[in-house]
């Protein structure tokens, strides 16, 4: 096996020298380490992958609250609104728009989700990935090529940060969901490594400093509606990227940089709900009403 | 540093909503019916701290029982577990505590039946979690190994009596007792198997009590 791979760096670097692209390098990569074989890494992938376009399917059928009852109807409510008037940016801005609540919602009335990096950040990826590869017609291949990259982004992240609210707040969920998505949305699109590797840094770099901070403690307000919009978030990043634009402070020093955010964000904005929109008035009125 | 996959990052695929506190749930009551191993009259869940303030919201009291029941962390019918079928084996209750001396996401489940069990531990993130006690021993098992656990009476030679028979390399090792010379537990967890006639030959050995051989969970 080539040396471990767990800067970005070392990944262009590997990438570089054996003139390859980032799912080729990390599924050898894997399969050694899990002393399988590469088409069985992909069959794992594909199983996420068909995870995702099921949770897409159910959430766009169902309104079904979750059990709080704070939210689970506004995917529906989206869909009418298309119905009725396009969205102004077009079909891909509505299904990425449609396939992250129908995902996050989904997530939060205990139906089957694939975690992306984790639960509450489950809808950013799938709903870039599969919105995009039905507008441009992206095979299932290319598909797996991408969440396989998708993943690669988030495990050299995980590397010096842990992706969990607890620990580093939501740039370190659905920020990181925002830079998985953008640079395997850049990769499917055709970039090259160093535009793939600078949509991931601009789209990060964008999301520094990010709070956790739920309402009544719950996976809900504001993590649903976060879904939706740093999924378009991660479009911007890979536009930019795919024009040209550099992130003048390489992916990994952002990476160094979250990780010290994360460490400076005071615990109460860390998933404890002791903050933040957590301690508004409606926040603790609503808190109230529901463990009452 | 521990390697990571890139299959970690992209999955469980999970019933939601919340990966420690509904994903990590399932797998505390899986783990703990693993070790139980029988058919309980009654289980009582106590739910401590953040588990219990926000469990009802992230249906972490659904997983806790369904992981009992034996449902995966990606069943379907874990959302309506409460009315159904499954739900009539046994008894069961929930307490809500507080006990800031806990880890913020922590459970006891007792279990009441032929044998009396209380299996504590705590969800510690992404789904990950570990048990830290039964009954009053500490332990130490995460689900990702196969696992050896024999209570026995505290008596000298034991772990290598023990270890001489299972011919497997072994990952981690927890030795815990009451007092010298009384009830004792040892923990081995294994890289790789071991079979029935392993765990019949370590129940010839004098002075055990108890053997369990809990197999690791699907990750």
């Amino acid at each position: 096996m080539d040396k471990s791979i767990n800067t970005f760096k070392e990944l262009e670097d590997i990438c570089k020298k054996n003139n390859k692209q980032i799912y080729e390098v990390i599924q050898k990569y894997e399969a050694e380490l899990a002393e399988t074989t590469e088409k069985d890494i992909r069959l794992l992938v594909k199983k996420s992958l068909d995870a995702m376009k099921e949770s897409i399917k159910n959430g766009l059928q169902s309104k079904e609250m979750s059990i709080s009852g704070m939210c689970g109807d506004d995917c529906d409510r989206l869909q009418k609104k298309y119905q009725k008037e396009g969205a102004i940016f077009g079909k891909t801005f509505e299904k990425i728009t449609t396939y992250a609540l129908a995902t996050i919602e989904e997530n939060l009335r205990m139906g089957k989700i694939a975690a992306c990096p984790t639960a509450g950040s489950c809808a950013i990826v799938p709903s870039v990935l599969v919105g995009v590869s039905e507008d441009l017609d992206i095979q299932e291949e290319d598909q797996i090529n991408a969440l396989i990259t998708a993943g690669t982004i988030g495990r050299i992240i995980s590397n010096k940060v842990a992706l969990a609210g607890a620990v580093a707040g939501c740039q370190a969920e659905c920020g990181v969901a925002s830079a998985m998505a953008a640079g395997a949305l850049t990769q499917m699109r055709g970039g090259s490594i160093p535009q793939i590797l600078n949509a991931v840094a601009l789209a990060m770099k964008n999301l520094l400093g990010l709070t956790c901070d739920p309402v009544c403690g719950l996976v809900e307000i504001p993590c649903v509606k976060r879904n939706p919009f740093l999924a378009i978030h991660a479009v911007t990043a890979s536009e930019l990227a795919l024009a040209g634009v550099e992130s003048k402070i390489p992916l990994d020093e952002v990476i160094d940089a979250l990780e010290q955010t994360g460490k400076l964000m005071s615990p109460m904005l860390k998933e404890s709900s002791q903050a933040g929109l957590a301690t508004t008035k409606t926040a603790l009125n609503l808190k109230e009403k529901l463990f009452k | 540093m521990k390697q990571t996959s890139i299959i970690d990052i992209i999955s469980p695929v999970m019933v939601g909503p919340s990966s420690s506190h509904t994903a990590g749930a399932i797998r505390l009551g899986l783990l703990a019916r693993n070790i139980y191993n029988e058919m309980p009259d009654k289980v009582t869940f106590k739910l401590y701290n953040s588990f219990a303030q926000t469990g009802k919201g992230h249906g972490t009291d659904k997983g806790l029982l369904s992981g009992v029941l034996g449902l995966n962390v990606d069943d379907t019918r874990i959302k309506d577990i409460f009315n159904s079928d499954l739900a009539k084996e046994f008894e069961y209750e929930f307490q809500y505590l507080e006990d800031f001396n806990r880890h913020p996401n922590a459970v006891d489940i007792i279990f009441e039946g032929h044998r009396n069990m209380k299996i504590s531990g705590n969800s510690v993130g992404a789904g990950e979690i570990e048990i830290t006690n039964i009954d009053e021993f500490s332990v130490s098992l995460t689900g990702k190994y196969n696992t050896l656990l024999l209570i026995y009476k505290d008596v000298p030679n034991m772990i290598s009596r023990v270890t001489n028979s299972i011919h497997v390399n072994i990952a981690s090792f927890h030795c815990d007792r009451y007092a010298k010379g009384e009830e004792a537990s040892m923990c081995i967890c294994l890289d790789g198997e071991v079979n029935q006639k392993v765990i019949d030959f370590l129940y010839l050995i004098e002075d055990v009590y108890m053997i369990r051989y809990i197999k690791k969970l699907e990750s």
